[in-house]
Formats: structure tokens, C-alpha cells, sequence
């Protein structure tokens, strides 16, 4: 079956099974590493991917319920000269150790701080669940707060620039 | 620079190839009589010596057109931050900019391995004379042919930031190496002085940050080859199912299915996509034999003092007669889970084999034993397999064996095509190489004043060292006990008269191996444990009790050290303080002493760790910042080793098979501060990685004494005290 999928920003043409996860579409059709697999049923967020701004465990959600929607996955996230705010506070926190459980990570927190623009330590601990045996939880924290600052001061600058 | 040799054009390597214009590699550094060097160092657990060739002309640096310089490194990046400290050792001596530094992993066919592996915290340690010196040689060889080329004298030239000067010309090291054909090799030179040095001793920013955060394809998880297919493994649920054969007609016409292939030792699926061959998988029927129904309570039976084989791993003094008689005999018992690994990335690889060659994609920590292991397989020469390795999804030595590339090789060689092959979630947990459980008993005695007159550890442990293909194994009948079961096992107070540890050998009839810092954590878990025990017997506050049972040696001295600095550094009171106790712990590990206070509270009987604070000596932190944060990483992995995890073993199964049943420490379980101190007790660097995993669980232990009365002798914790209220 054909589906037609728009991942950060650009429209796919695909034909693959509906209840395919999307997660293997990113991954294996689209060829975008950057999303990974974990365990495969939703328990760790290795996968973690927006779509329509929502943290989504792409594992285990059929590709046809991203049909018409805004999939957005880590390399739709930032540019390296043009970082995003949850990725600048990632480097400047220099959080990832392996490095293969952060774009979840990442991404989680992105669909956090829509929700939550300013988390409190309850917000985090309620809201990252996903799983990181390298365990930089404690970095992660820390990049997380900052990257609320940073977002912060993005807006503030928009606004800002808006009156001019 | 004296005594300059000239050395024969088969010495040395030039590369061709895309953007790479010369190659250098010198040997300078041999290790004579390898195997018994290893085995000796090992057992002493001190360092273990680089077991690669750096006197071979293999590829170790590259000098790229765009003046760059490539370094292929032997060893692994598996989070642990290896890669960066590489790279800081090679640019000081190469006089050349960080950024200039590129670090790859060593291909198999053409870079320098490690016969030993990437693990037990070496790394940097094992490379630290070597690679300086390699590096510091080549930069030798470019002045002096620099000096060649710009018609100069060579003592006038200055080397900075990867060009070569003279009072009036320069020239960048691409330059210099373009074009030559034979190189002038000088005898090693004199390495720099530390207070020279730039990058060395600094917080640099790791090499690999910004490939992952912007989720750079660098795994062995993304690794992909042109035409490649899918392979899935069907892998026994059962410990010790041992495969006969397979009915595959029914998966054979599954949609996108390739081939079935029947090997002797497993069946496998290639298909068009993962997914597919998951499914074509799922339908093969499999004729198992040998299972074994065991339960956990029959692994807990085998692992108990007393049975198995027992090996004297430490005696000073007579600490079995002094404690056979039970008069004030102080004796407590404790106990460790089966752990799992549960890195983020399962296990597998993409192969290709073709007609006379195989080339391997993996995360391992093992390139040589994989590489050797395909070559018999495959019945190839070793020089015709390439491992090329990848960035690792974690290690923590689950890649220490990485049997699995056969696999993928195997299927690739059935359809002359590429194939890629992971395992499950549910396979990683169930063919896990498990931490091993422990049984722990601890005996002593103390004087009237309060000092241990006799100290005793019995550990008993499923093989760690033992069985695994890293080992020589000539090793076995001369060790007799396993140095991975007994790491951290040993006592370290030498101001006791009389102690002795014996480690107990026993075979599961599942696979146990490396696990990040083996049997640190429990062994410490337990000595630690009853040393607060002792201590609160003693009535004598427990940082001061451990104080007094040090000796005075260079050892004894920087232990000493890390146990003031941590409980200075924490203001460790040994009273509760707004329903919070401090917990404290100390451990050695591969010659790095680590202290630990963990600050707890227990509310409704849930077990939480607010702060740590941890004051390691590693000697000389090449990368300050990464050491705090492998500190960082290795206290919550501890916590959550020894506070949650748990396999159990269920009729014949491992389980649980997922994570969240496999309870880990999350976001929420992590100490809100983690307070690093860095001593420097020698001026070369030490092992980092594992030993801040060691103090963890006992300080945490020790706290929640405090709080509730209840003294935990059992891992996980959590688990623990929950059955006990």
C-alpha cells in the first residue's frame, strides 16, 4: 500500500505495509539512522520521535497513523551550525556517553518543554522515562534545565524582535 | 635526536587511497612474552600492558590532504570517552591542534588490534607510553624530513599546530609528507614533560559529541552495505537447549523470504526486510535438546560457599585459626542477583562475504578473537576477514565475545549477498552473558579497642573470567581461581594482622562473564557492608574505623586519601539529619581507590538516594571532565544494579525479558548532585571506567541501616527491604 509520509519537512511516497512500525520505515526506507531501536515494545524510548510535536515510541506505532502528519526525527531537529536548543544544552552539558539512547532522549525532552516550558525537577522525573544504561541521567538533568533557558531566550528574542 | 636509523621501505606504510597522501607507522615499543606478561599483571590487577603490535608497520596515523591527521585507533569507543583521551595524548605529542585530530576505529586488515580486548578499564592506561611515543616519533620523522625539504637544519625548526617553520618558510605536515617514498625513523624520542603538555590533564570536550547529538549513523545498529538483506537467528528461550534441527517448510513461504538456512548449530532467515524475517522466524519450528528446568532458587543452591572448587586468593597472617574458634566471632552472610546487561544496543552485524574475503560491520569489544572466529568458521584466512568496527550502543562487556558475526556471516555466504542481523530484546535478556550471582560469608574478630584482629572473605561466583575466549587458556590451571569473580574480593586493610580471602569456583549451567567492574560491586557490596557492621560493633564511627585498619604504604596512603576527601567532602555525619542518613563506603579496583557516601532517605519504605558524593584516584586524569563523568554514570548504573535489578530463572527461562519488568534505575532514581572529587596520587593514568561502581551499593546499604535498623545482606535492595517490612 502507498502512504504518504512527511518527515521533517519533506513528503515520502512509500509503499510498505500500513502496520509496519514506523520506526522501520525511518530507519530502513527513509535510511535516517538517527532513531533507534531499543526493545521493539515501547519500554525504553530508544525510538522516540515526534509526530505532530508529540513524543511517539516509533517501535511500536503502525506508520499508517502518520499518514497527514509532521514526523519529526533528530536529524529534522537542529543543523550543526544551527543547533537547537535542547541539542546546544546537550553539548554544552556534554551529556552523551555511548551516545545511542540520546536522540530519544532529545526528543522526549523537545515534546516536554512544548508541554512544560519551564520543568520543574518533578516535571523531568515524570516526563523523561526512557532508559539510559550508560546512565547519564544526572548530565541530562542538568541539559534539560538549561535547554528550558536557552528556548527561553529564543522566544524572548522572537518576541523582541517582533516589536522592532 | 641521536643515533638516526635508516630504516628499509618495507618498514613502513604509504597509503593511497581517498584524501590520504601519507602513512606512518614505527614501531618503538615491544612487549616481550606477552601471554605470561598478561597473566601476571592481570592476576596483580594493576594495569594490563597493550596487547597489540606497535612494532609492525600498520596504520596507526594517517596525515590527510587538508592537514588533518587520522589516528586508527586499537581501542573501542563505547561511551567510555577513550576516543578523546586518544586524541589528547596523540596531538601533544604531534604538535598539532585538537581539532586536527580525527579518531577512527582500526579495521582489522589494516589497522593495529588489541589481542586483549577494549575493557577492564585499560584503555588509556595501556596506551599511555606507547601511543605518546608512536606519536612523538612520527613528529620527529616529519622535521626531519621538513628539514630535507626546506633545505634547513633540523634543530632550527619549530613544530606548532601541524605546520613546520623556519625562520623564514613553513610548511603544513601534508606538505611535508606528500611525496615520500622512504622516511628517516630516529630512535623513540624523549616524551614532553607534563607541564608541557596542552590537551593532557584538561576537560576537552569529547571527539564524538557532536556526531551524537545529531544522531550521526555510527553504530553497528545503522551500519548498512549496497543490496544488503535481513537475517533473524532463532535462539533458544531455554538455558541449555542445544539445537538438533528445524522443520522450516512453512516459514519458507512467508512473504519476502530469501533463505532459510540450516546450519548445524542454528537455523536463521534472510529476508527482505527485518520485519519480515522476524516473521518468517517466528514460524520455523525448532527441535531443541538438553534444556534444563531450572528456578532460582536451584541457581542459589549452586552458588554457596562450600561448594565448588575454593582457591586461597589472599593470606597474611593466620586469620582461619583465629576465627575457628566462635568465641566473639562476628559472621554475616550476603548475597548478589544474576544481572543482565541490558545495554541500549542489542548485539549484532552486517556481513558480506564474498568469494575469498569477508568483511564484518560490528560493535565489539573483541575485534581480533571475532575476526579469527569468522576466518575458522568460514575456513578463510585471518588477512581475508575485515572487522571494521563501529561506535558501540554500550558495552559493559557484553561485546566481549561476539559470537554472533558468525552468524551474520554464515547467512551473508548463503545468499552472496550482504545480510544484517541483530539479536531480540527478548534474546539479549535471555542469551545474555550474565553478571553471576554471588554468595558472600564474612568472619572477624576485634580487639577490645576496636581494631580487626582477623578478618575472613569466602565469595562464592559463577565463572567471570573463566570460559571466555579473551583468556589464554593456559590461564585456567595456573590461576585456579577466576580473576573476574574475585576482582574487589580481596581485602584491602593492611593494618589487619591476620585476613585471608578465598574465592569459591562454580559452573552455571548458563553463560556468566565480564560485566562493567565483574565482581566489584557485589564483592564490595559484602566486605563493605560488614565493615560498617564491624564499625557500629566497635561503636566507633565507621570513615574513622576504616581509618585505623590501613597501613601505611603508598596503597594504604592513597586510600586514605580518598576516604578523607569524600567524607570532608560530603561533611559526613555519621546521625540522621532531617530524615536523612549518610552511607559510606571505599573500595580498590585495578590499583584506583574510590570512596562513595550516598546521602538516603526511606519513605514508605521506598529506598532514595538524594546525593552522592565520590573521591576517586585514578593518578593522572588525562580528560578531568570525562573521568567525573564515567563517575557519574558508573554511581546510577551501581544504584541501579543494586537497589533494582534482578534475572530470575523460571522454569528453565531467564527473565524477566523486557525492560520495566527488568526494573532499572530511571530519570527519577538518579541522585539529584553528584559531587566528584579527583585525587592524583601517581603521574600516569589509572583505571577509570569501573571503579566508582564498586563503593555504591554498600553506601547505600549502610544509610538505609541507619534510617529503618534493617541491615541489608541481599541485592537488589529495594527488593530486600520490601520483603523484610
Amino acid at each position: 500500500m502507498e502512504i504518504s509520509l512527511k518527515v521533517n519537512g519533506e513528503l515520502y511516497p512509500i509503499e510498505v505495509d500500513p502496520e509496519t512500525p514506523l520506526l522501520w520505515v525511518i530507519r530502513d526506507v527513509l535510511d535516517l539512522k538517527g532513531t533507534k531501536f531499543g526493545c521493539g515494545k515501547a519500554a525504553c524510548g530508544a525510538c522516540t520521535l515526534l509526530v505532530d510535536g508529540n513524543s511517539v515510541r516509533s517501535c511500536s506505532f503502525a506508520v499508517k497513523f502518520a499518514e497527514g502528519k509532521e514526523v519529526t526525527t533528530i536529524e529534522g531537529l537542529g543543523t550543526k551550525e544551527n543547533p537547537h536548543p535542547v541539542q546546544q544544552a546537550w553539548i554544552e552539558e556534554v551529556v552523551p556517553q555511548c551516545g545511542y539512547c540520546q536522540p530519544g532522549f532529545m526528543m522526549a525532552t523537545v515534546a516536554l518543554l512544548k508541554n512544560i516550558p519551564n520543568p520543574t525537577d518533578d516535571d523531568i522525573d515524570r516526563n523523561i522515562i526512557n532508559v539510559c544504561r550508560c546512565a547519564t541521567y544526572y548530565r541530562m538533568r542538568k541539559a534539560i534545565h538549561r535547554a528550558s533557558e536557552l528556548s527561553q531566550q529564543e522566544t524572548d528574542k522572537r518576541v523582541e524582535n517582533n516589536k522592532v | 635526536m641521536t643515533g638516526k636509523k635508516k630504516v628499509s621501505r618495507r618498514k613502513f606504510l604509504i597509503r593511497g587511497g581517498i584524501g590520504t597522501i601519507g602513512v606512518l607507522a614505527v614501531g618503538t615499543y615491544l612487549f616481550r612474552n606477552p601471554i605470561r606478561r598478561k597473566i601476571v599483571k592481570v592476576i596483580n590487577t594493576v594495569e594490563t600492558p597493550y596487547q597489540g603490535n606497535t612494532d609492525n608497520p600498520i596504520i596507526w596515523f594517517e596525515i590527510t590532504k587538508d592537514n588533518k591527521v587520522v589516528l586508527h585507533s586499537p581501542k573501542v569507543e563505547m561511551g567510555q570517552g577513550t576516543f578523546t583521551s586518544l586524541a589528547q595524548m596523540a596531538a601533544d605529542e604531534l604538535e598539532i591542534d585538537i581539532n586536527q585530530i580525527n579518531v577512527v576505529h582500526a579495521e582489522s586488515s589494516s589497522g593495529n588490534m588489541d589481542s586483549f580486548a577494549t575493557g577492564g578499564s585499560t584503555s588509556v592506561s595501556a596506551l599511555w607510553v606507547p601511543l605518546r611515543e608512536l606519536a612523538a616519533t612520527m613528529r620527529e620523522m616529519i622535521r626531519i624530513e621538513a628539514a630535507s625539504k626546506m633545505q634547513e637544519d633540523v634543530v632550527t625548526l619549530k613544530l606548532s599546530n601541524g605546520i613546520v617553520s623556519s625562520a623564514n618558510k613553513s610548511m603544513t605536515y601534508a606538505e611535508v609528507a606528500t611525496g615520500v617514498s622512504e622516511w628517516d625513523i630516529p630512535d623513540t624520542p624523549e616524551l614532553k614533560p607534563l607541564s608541557e603538555y596542552k590537551y593532557i590533564g584538561k576537560p576537552i570536550a569529547r571527539v564524538d559529541l557532536v556526531d551524537k547529538v545529531f544522531g550521526a549513523p555510527i553504530f553497528g545498529m545503522d551500519a548498512t552495505m549496497p543490496d544488503m538483506l535481513y537475517g533473524a537467528v532463532v535462539r533458544s528461550s531455554k538455558i541449555g537447549a542445544k539445537f538438533i534441527g528445524a522443520d522450516v517448510s512453512k516459514a519458507e513461504k512467508m512473504p519476502g523470504v530469501v533463505k532459510i538456512v540450516v546450519e548445524e548449530d542454528f537455523v536463521g532467515v534472510v529476508a527482505h526486510s527485518m520485519i519480515q524475517a522476524e516473521n518468517a522466524k517466528s514460524q520455523i519450528e525448532v527441535q531443541w535438546e538438553g534444556q534444563k528446568e531450572l528456578n532460582t532458587d536451584d541457581i542459589k543452591e549452586m552458588i554457596t560457599v562450600g561448594k565448588g572448587t575454593p582457591y586461597v586468593i589472599q593470606k597474611v597472617g593466620n586469620a582461619e585459626e583465629i576465627l575457628e574458634d566462635g568465641e566473639n566471632l562476628i559472621v554475616s552472610e550476603y548475597w548478589s542477583p544474576i544481572g543482565a546487561h541490558a545495554q541500549m544496543e542489542p548485539c549484532g552485524a552486517v556481513a558480506h562475504v564474498e568469494k575469498d574475503k569477508a568483511t564484518i560491520m560490528i560493535s565489539t569489544q573483541v575485534v581480533a578473537i571475532t575476526r579469527n572466529e569468522i576466518a575458522e568458521r568460514l575456513n578463510l584466512e585471518r588477512d581475508k576477514v575485515n572487522i571494521i568496527p563501529t561506535f558501540l550502543g554500550g558495552g559493559f562487556g557484553r561485546r566481549l565475545h561476539t559470537p554472533n558475526a558468525i552468524q551474520a556471516a554464515v547467512l551473508s555466504k548463503a545468499v552472496e549477498r550482504p545480510v544484517k542481523c541483530f539479536f531480540t530484546r527478548k534474546e539479549e535478556f535471555q542469551n545474555d552473558t550474565f553478571r553471576p550471582p554471588t554468595h558472600h560469608i564474612l568472619k572477624a574478630k576485634l580487639s577490645r579497642e576496636g581494631k580487626i584482629e582477623a578478618m575472613e572473605h569466602n565469595v562464592s561466583s559463577g565463572d567471570v573470567a573463566f570460559g571466555s575466549p579473551m583468556m589464554p587458556r593456559i590461564a585456567e590451571p595456573i590461576l585456579g581461581a577466576d580473576l573476574g569473580a574475585w576482582r574487589g574480593g580481596l581485602i584491602q586493610y593492611g593494618a589487619i594482622p591476620n585476613f585471608s580471602a578465598i574465592s569459591w569456583r562454580v559452573k552455571l549451567p548458563f553463560a556468566t562473564s565480564w560485566w562493567r567492574s565483574l565482581g566489584l560491586l557485589a564483592n564490595t557490596f559484602a566486605i563493605e557492608s560488614f565493615m560498617d557492621e564491624l564499625a557500629i560493633k566497635a561503636g566507633i564511627d565507621p570513615v574513622e574505623f576504616r581509618l585505623t585498619q590501613i597501613q601505611d604504604d603508598e596503597k594504604g596512603r592513597r586510600l586514605k586519601e580518598v576516604i578523607k576527601a569524600v567524607a570532608d567532602k560530603a561533611g559526613y555525619k555519621d546521625r540522621i539529619i532531617d530524615g536523612r542518613a549518610m552511607g559510606f563506603a571505599v573500595s580498590t579496583d585495578v590499583n584506583t581507590p574510590c570512596a562513595e557516601i550516598a546521602e538516603v532517605s526511606v519513605l514508605n519504605n521506598v529506598i532514595k538516594v538524594h546525593n552522592v558524593t565520590c573521591a576517586m584516584d585514578p593518578g593522572l586524569a588525562v580528560n578531568p571532565d570525562q573521568v567525573k563523568a564515567q563517575c557519574e554514570g558508573a554511581i546510577i548504573m551501581g544504584l541501579s544494579a543494586s537497589v533494582f535489578e534482578k534475572m530470575e530463572v523460571e522454569n528453565g527461562e531467564l527473565t524477566p525479558t523486557i525492560y520495566g519488568p527488568y526494573k532499572m534505575a530511571l530519570m527519577k532514581h538518579a541522585p539529584k548532585e553528584i559531587d566528584v572529587v579527583l585525587l592524583q596520587g601517581t603521574d600516569y593514568p589509572g583505571a577509570v571506567g569501573e571503579p566508582p561502581l564498586g563503593p555504591i551499593g554498600a553506601a547505600i546499604a549502610n544509610a538505609v541501616f541507619r534510617l529503618t535498623g534493617k541491615r541489608l545482606r541481599e541485592m537488589p535492595l529495594q527488593a530486600n527491604l520490601d520483603k523484610q517490612s
